[in-house]
């Protein structure tokens, strides 16, 4: 096979997915950014006694979950393997940047689904029922795509020192939480908000999943698949074209 | 000779530093190279320019005919890294590394488990294959990562200072697969500190002083080529002034060290043929005599010294 052929360098994007699987899962930062936080920010609020009721706080848990669990690993997969050399390696192997990239972000994708399932669980365990099973595998497989796109765009600074990206990681998922709707519902919120909260991808994923928890949502369901896949597209392009720019600085 | 490897005109800058200026040279096939130079000459920043690392300023560098810049992908499916630091990932175990660059380079898992378990055995490895990296001491790692440049039959071998720092078992071990590799076929280029193994090892060395290549050749020759005034070593069987042996024909300096004399000689059979004859005149016994070839550290110093050749 040609080792040029996308195929091949699929094959090979597995590979690293693998590896990063096997390595960075239970790595300290990965497991308080991507599971403890999205947990201890919905505790917060749930026992904020705001009184809101679990249709409406389950699917913010479950948005939260997959933001913060799909853009936990990525980020600081190519800071550790700049430190370590390891990233050298990889660049030294016939695999393109694109490649490498895409691995990663199938490791972080397969994160942010695997945890938001067990919060899906939980939803379900305390007695909400999912609606609309297929529209919240599809919101999941667009929602972990984009997140894990936009978790290795953080990553594009070529700095080997991860806590740096992850100070930065959370300078914008912060804000990105507060704006998107999923703890004052949009049809709340003023306008201003409401156009601020279509810049950002999770609004779409979180309406999304309110409407497969309680059948509500803002916008129409087309729309929502529609722009998280977009957001999906244009974050993934946007991160291999910079990560080619900026990997040999790194090195 | 085939053309394995070349190099022309590379250039690399970092900041205001220029570390590779203007580098070109080509490696034949079946050749051991050894890219020789002081700490900062620009070694291992010329190495990661020809594996595809980091890209060059300006010049070119092709292996087996693939540019390196256009053609990244099929210049390193055929050739394999050991680089300077050790880069074999520390959370797996030496099987799971051998198994990723396996899968890197396209190979079907059952032959990277076969050449796995052949190359960890021939490294001595193969005992401790489950067992995580980071437990590994620097020689064991070091062959490990040799072992992983290896697992998809290369045609070529990059080396980036191998045996730094290792102790003699691991060092042994290393350069015997590198000759038994190189009898196999595979093109060898070594960047390395140490005078004797490039010796022992190269076909032909090139020497980067402060980004320039100030002298490629085969060892032997390069040895000779820096020194047109050789020297002997000699004692007798009594005490010689140093002014009688000065006026000895081809004897341009004398210099006493214990009981020798080294003689710098414009010419090595004409001086010994007087030397000789000398003795017998002065009714002298010749207990010793060395002829003194200049090694190659004396060639990598006067090569790498400022204002040197």
């Amino acid at each position: 096979m040609n080792p040029e052929s996308l195929p091949a360098q699929l094959r090979r994007a597995w590979a690293v997915a693998k590896k990063d699987i096997r390595i960075y899962y239970l790595k300290g930062p990965v497991l308080i950014f991507g599971v403890f936080m999205p947990v201890f920010l919905f505790l917060a609020f749930y026992m904020g006694g705001r009184d809101l009721p679990l249709s409406f706080l389950i699917p913010g848990l479950v948005g939260m979950t997959l933001f913060f669990s799909a853009t936990a690993v990525s980020p600081a997969i190519f800071p550790w393997e700049g430190s370590a050399k390891t990233l050298e390696r990889l660049a030294s192997c016939p695999i393109t940047i694109e490649a490498i990239v895409f691995g990663d972000m199938i490791a972080s994708t397969l994160f942010g689904i695997g945890i938001t399932v067990i919060t899906v669980l939980i939803g379900v365990g305390v007695g909400l029922p999912v609606l609309h099973m297929e529209i919240l595998f599809v919101a999941l497989f667009f929602g972990a795509c984009c997140f894990s796109a936009i978790g290795t765009l953080l990553a594009v600074p070529p700095t080997n020192i991860p806590s740096s990206i992850m100070m930065l990681s959370s300078l914008l998922k912060f804000p990105l939480v507060f704006i998107s709707g999923i703890f004052v519902p949009l049809a709340q919120m003023p306008s201003w908000g409401v156009s601020l909260a279509a810049f950002s991808p999770l609004t779409y994923f979180c309406d999304l999943a309110r409407y497969c928890f309680s059948g509500e949502h803002y916008f129409s369901i087309p729309v929502d698949i529609g722009l998280l896949a977009l957001f999906s597209v244009v974050f993934m392009i946007a991160t291999m074209f910079l990560h080619r720019r900026t990997m040999p600085r790194r090195l | 000779m085939t053309e394995i490897i070349s190099a022309r005109g590379l250039v690399k800058t970092f900041g205001a530093n220029r570390a590779v200026d203007g580098v070109s040279f080509t490696v034949g096939e079946g050749e051991i190279f050894g890219f020789l130079g002081p700490n900062g000459a620009g070694k291992t920043t010329t190495t990661r320019m020809l594996t595809g690392v980091i890209p060059p300023d300006a010049g070119t560098a092709t292996v087996l005919g693939h540019d390196i810049r256009r053609e990244p992908v099929l210049a390193k499916q055929d050739f394999g890294v050991v680089p300077e630091t050790s880069n074999a990932y520390t959370d797996l175990s030496a099987w799971q590394n051998m198994m990723l660059m396996g899968e890197l380079y396209g190979l079907p898992r059952s032959l990277a488990e076969e050449r796995s378990t052949d190359l960890l055995k021939t490294v001595g490895l193969h005992g401790k294959k489950d067992q995580k990296v980071q437990a590994y001491s620097k020689g064991m790692k070091q062959r490990l990562i040799l072992a992983m440049a290896l697992v998809h039959d290369p045609r070529v071998l990059f080396l980036d200072e191998p045996t730094g720092g290792l102790d003699v078992q691991s060092t042994q071990m290393i350069l015997s697969l590198l000759r038994d590799k190189n009898r196999e076929g595979i093109t060898i280029f070594l960047t390395t500190h140490n005078m004797e193994e490039a010796n022992r090892l190269c076909h032909r060395v090139a020497i980067i002083r402060r980004g320039k290549i100030v002298a490629i050749d085969a060892p032997e020759r390069l040895k000779m080529a820096i020194d047109r005034v050789h020297r002997i070593e000699v004692s007798f069987d009594r005490e010689v002034p140093d002014e009688a042996l000065g006026k000895v024909s081809g004897v341009a300096g004398v210099k006493r060290t214990g009981d020798k004399y080294v003689l710098d000689v414009l010419g090595r059979d004409a001086a010994i043929r007087s030397l000789v004859a000398f003795a017998g005149e002065n009714n002298l016994q010749i207990v010793t005599l060395n002829t003194l070839a200049p090694t190659l550290d004396d060639a990598f110093l006067r090569l790498t010294q400022e204002g040197g050749p």
